[in-house]
């Protein structure tokens, strides 16, 4: 960067002048039903050096928003109206052949998914001397090579040398968001934008994927933009802060201020409902109880109960205290899967693993991907067998249940899943879909099992009339609220919430979890929440199980294990919250 | 750090609330008629003219084919006098005659059904077994995948034409429609299963076929209920265009001459006939294969329509 400013010379014109200004952008999209506006009239400047990150949910326009600015607008969207200036230069005007020269020169793109952004049948090293060469920063092999080297060293990968001939399977997805990162500073760009750069990482290496590239960005003073849902992740990496709803932005700023001083009801909102930002108010105020003190009474009050992650957390508190003492619904003892892979051997899944759950409480399966967390609530399930171990549900253990008594276990535990768009059938109506455990355990008469129907979608909080219509006028969250209720239709016992609320948008989550916490005080019910998120756990459950490769590591309440942490990795998972940084409420 | 100022027109600013209302969260919204995959399909459908079209002349071949005597009141083979061979149009001979003096327009309403019936009976053999064999082989796996997939790939190896060619003329005592369908469809099916299996495999993992499980729901209803519902939509494209191919082969096998008899009226018999004349009488070869291009073409066409909108991809592509 060439405005390396020094203590006496703060005000010169270069850094006066912003680096990228977008006024009254407007970008639709084209579709069968006419043309729909996605961003309606966005302004936002950005300085040199600065940081600033978009919030939003799904649909709120905010990678719409980035993806204009690189003129990389999905299928039929175009820019309708507005300016996009970057250095003085209206992006929005530039011909194809002129945004060629922009992107990856003056600005980076570091894409969402690790996973499907590099091609699979080339190497690493190719794939980053490409951008190289596409950028015209070095010619001749060598040059380009010894580039691609720098590069990717920087990005973090320490032996990128001998990397550079490997290929992407070879890679985990921590590596190939540095090597995405990398190919997207390779040309030193003045601008990184960052789509959602992490939210396909685990935790642990999501925090330090953005450590890096905080410094990284520093270090060259490199700009960043990057697009978040998380609004404690957004407060704590980036020093501006705009929030985006439908299209349109409701409040920007300083993210101190917005997130000590949220004006927009909307925003009010996302303070309330993010996990983030409630699990650390609940860490910093001592208990569930002060930190819903501390919040105010106008905070809750125009965020609505619904979504007041704190308000749940303590409404959960208050009926779970009576029920610690009671007999455990479940009990896993020793638990053991090995699944058998061709030419590998075995691979020991879960290892050794023990938990009980009490009666009517809920118990969080904590762990990242491949820690064997999903294959214990399958077995939980009877959907796969174990290798060695008890589980006993109601006093029976289930590898000696078969046949009818199965089939009677099956009505007493119900799972719901992570993907809304998966579990529910596309081609049943939801009543059929939620009736469907009536007629299988051949509950009642038509006319008793429609009305069990009705019941169960007034107990999930959705309209009886929803029952002719089918799964694809659904959101996400009205169709994990009908995964619930087909659940509850047996009147089980114990709920299976395999990262239930993962998939959904902060708000849609929220509500989501405050519905479990009202089920389960009403019908008395034992969850065992299965998830990534330790910020999560910490509203809705009261016992931590927190597993790694396998393995149970920490075992205690959920208290024991947020104030007083034994182990490192869970230590690691506690840091790896947004929002460590940030003082709330206390 | 300079950077780290807040400049002035960067200051904390707040949208006033009438310009972005708030609505309730995730709020549903449901109007008009429900729909899903089917009901979206035919509304897609029915805003493609090409789907009109194709339709309409399948309408037009099925009525053809059920009431030849509506199109002309000429007998297609009784009425051949030699002296009309190969003669162009006369009054109430619109298309000419034959090389047998026969009326080419009768002949051709009247070869309409054989066509067709061939066509639908070659179509549903393919559908069912090839239903039976993939959804199988495709939902339990195991064992019953490699007997099933097998028994699939030996058939799938032997091109169809070519084992109708061996079994018409083994069965030459018995050539009739239903054995020239049968000889087509028994070598035809393997294509079809091999898409369903795929499909099953696809849909058989989905979370609502676990959850199925989970509430107790049997093996074989979860395959009727769930996994082959939304693995049939590829079938119903695959099985439209082989009704398509059946036709072309039941021509292609009555040309070769070992299809049906020359006393059953049908286009491939008299292409076969019209070959000798090619040049001296091109209408008695042209004529026929117009009829049965034709035909074959909308099939061809209603397949590709549907198929474009029962793929939600291909409609967002639009």
């Amino acid at each position: 960067m060439t405005d390396t400013v020094n203590a006496t010379n703060t005000h010169t014109a270069d850094d006066e002048r912003p680096l990228l200004q977008i006024k009254d952008l407007r970008v639709g999209f084209k579709t069968q039903e006419g043309d729909v506006t996605a961003v309606d009239g966005v302004n936002l400047t950005l300085y040199r050096g600065q940081s600033l990150a978009i919030v939003g949910e799904s649909g709120s326009g905010k990678s719409t928003t980035a993806h204009a600015i690189i003129n990389l607008l999905p299928g039929s969207g175009r820019i309708l109206g507005g300016q996009i200036l970057l250095d003085g230069q209206d992006l929005a005007q530039a011909s194809k052949k002129e945004m060629e020269s922009v992107r990856g020169r003056k600005i980076g793109f570091v894409p969402q998914d690790p996973m499907s952004n590099l091609n699979p049948v080339w190497s690493i090293g190719f794939q980053v001397e490409e951008a190289i060469r596409a950028n015209g920063i070095a010619t001749g092999r060598k040059e380009v090579k010894k580039r691609a080297v720098e590069v990717l060293k920087q990005a973090g990968l320490h032996d990128a040398d001998r990397r550079l001939k490997q290929f992407p399977h070879q890679f985990s997805g921590g590596m190939r968001q540095r090597v995405l990162i990398g190919m997207g500073l390779a040309a030193d760009p003045q601008l990184l934008i960052a789509d959602e750069p992490t939210s396909a990482l685990d935790v642990t290496v999501q925090r330090v994927i953005l450590d890096h590239l905080e410094s990284l960005t520093r270090e060259l003073g490199t700009t960043l933009l990057f697009i978040t849902h998380d609004l404690g992740l957004a407060a704590e990496r980036a020093e501006q802060l705009v929030v985006m709803y439908k299209g349109k932005i409701v409040e920007s700023g300083p993210s101190r201020q917005i997130l000590e001083n949220p004006q927009h009801p909307y925003t009010q909102r996302l303070v309330a409902a993010a996990p983030s930002l409630a699990s650390r108010r609940i860490q910093s105020t001592g208990s569930v109880h002060a930190a819903e003190q501390s919040m105010g009474e106008d905070a809750g009050a125009v965020a609505g109960d619904a979504i007041d992650l704190i308000a749940t957390a303590e409404a959960r508190a208050e009926i779970v205290e009576a029920a610690a003492s009671k007999p455990p619904a479940i009990v896993v003892e020793h638990l053991t899967k090995v699944f058998k892979i061709r030419g590998a051997g075995d691979f020991k899944a879960v290892d050794d693993v023990s938990f009980q759950i009490p009666k009517g409480t809920t118990t969080a399966l904590v762990g990242e991907s491949g820690s064997g967390k999903s294959t214990v609530a399958k077995m939980l399930l009877k959907l796969e067998n174990a290798t060695s171990g008890k589980i006993i549900v109601g006093g029976k253990d289930l590898a000696s249940v078969t046949g009818s008594e199965l089939f009677e276990l099956r009505s007493r535990m119900q799972p719901v899943f992570q993907d809304p768009y998966g579990s529910l059938n596309p081609l049943r109506n939801i009543g059929n879909t939620i009736a469907e455990p009536l007629m299988t355990h051949n509950y009642g008469t038509r006319a008793t099992r429609r009305e069990r129907v009705f019941e169960l979608l007034d107990q999930v909080s959705l309209p009886r009339t929803l029952a002719g219509r089918y799964p694809n006028e659904l959101s996400g969250g009205q169709r994990q609220r009908i995964a619930i209720a087909r659940a509850l239709a047996l009147k089980p016992e114990i709920l299976v919430l395999d990262e239930a609320v993962s998939a959904l948008d902060v708000l849609v989550q929220a509500q989501i979890l405050r519905l479990l916490a009202d089920l389960q005080a009403e019908l008395d019910l034992t969850y065992l929440f299965i998830t990534h998120d330790l910020a999560v756990v910490r509203v809705i459950a009261d016992q931590v199980c927190v597993m790694q490769k396998g393995k149970i590591v920490e075992a205690a309440t959920t208290d024991e294990v947020f104030d007083r942490p034994r182990e490192q990795y869970t230590k690691d998972l506690l840091a790896a919250i947004p929002g460590a940084n940030l003082k709330l409420g206390a | 750090m300079p950077s780290s100022r807040t400049r002035p027109d960067q200051q904390h600013y707040v949208a006033p609330i009438e310009e972005t209302p708030l609505v309730a969260i995730d709020s549903v919204k449901a109007e008009g008629k429900p729909t899903n995959l089917w009901t979206d399909a035919w509304r897609d459908l029915r805003k493609r003219p090409m789907f009109w079209i194709s339709a309409a002349l399948i309408v037009f071949v099925v009525i053809v084919a059920l009431f030849p005597g509506w199109f002309t009141q000429t007998p297609p083979n009784n009425d051949c006098q030699l002296a009309n061979s190969n003669g162009g149009p006369t009054e109430g001979h619109p298309l000419g005659f034959t090389k047998q003096g026969c009326d080419i327009y009768s002949r051709i309403i009247h070869g309409t059904s054989t066509s067709l019936s061939v066509g639908l009976i070659v179509t549903f053999l393919v559908a069912v077994l090839g239903i039976a064999f993939g959804a199988f082989a495709g939902f339990y796996g195991g064992w019953i995948d490699s007997v099933l997939s097998r028994i699939g790939d030996i058939f799938f190896s032997i091109p169809y034409i070519l084992a109708a060619v061996v079994i018409m003329s083994v069965l030459s005592a018995y050539r009739n429609v239903w054995v020239i369908s049968l000889a087509i469809g028994l070598f035809a099916w393997p294509a079809t299963a091999r898409v369903l299996r795929a499909e099953i495999l696809r849909v058989k993992n989905s979370d609502f076929v676990m959850a199925a499980t989970a509430l107790g729901v049997s093996r074989f209803r979860i395959l009727l209920r769930h996994v082959l519902p939304n693995s049939i939509a590829p079938v119903i494209v695959i099985t439209t265009i082989s009704l398509a191919s059946a036709i072309v082969a039941e021509a292609t096998l009555s040309f070769l001459g070992v299809g049906l008899p020359s006393t059953t009226m049908s286009w491939g018999n008299d292409i076969s006939q019209a070959q000798t004349d090619l040049r001296t009488a091109p209408q008695t070869l042209i004529l026929p294969s117009i009829a049965l291009s034709v035909t074959v073409l909308s099939f061809i066409m209603l397949g590709e329509v549907v198929r474009d909108a029962l793929d939600p991809k291909a409609r967002a592509r639009r």
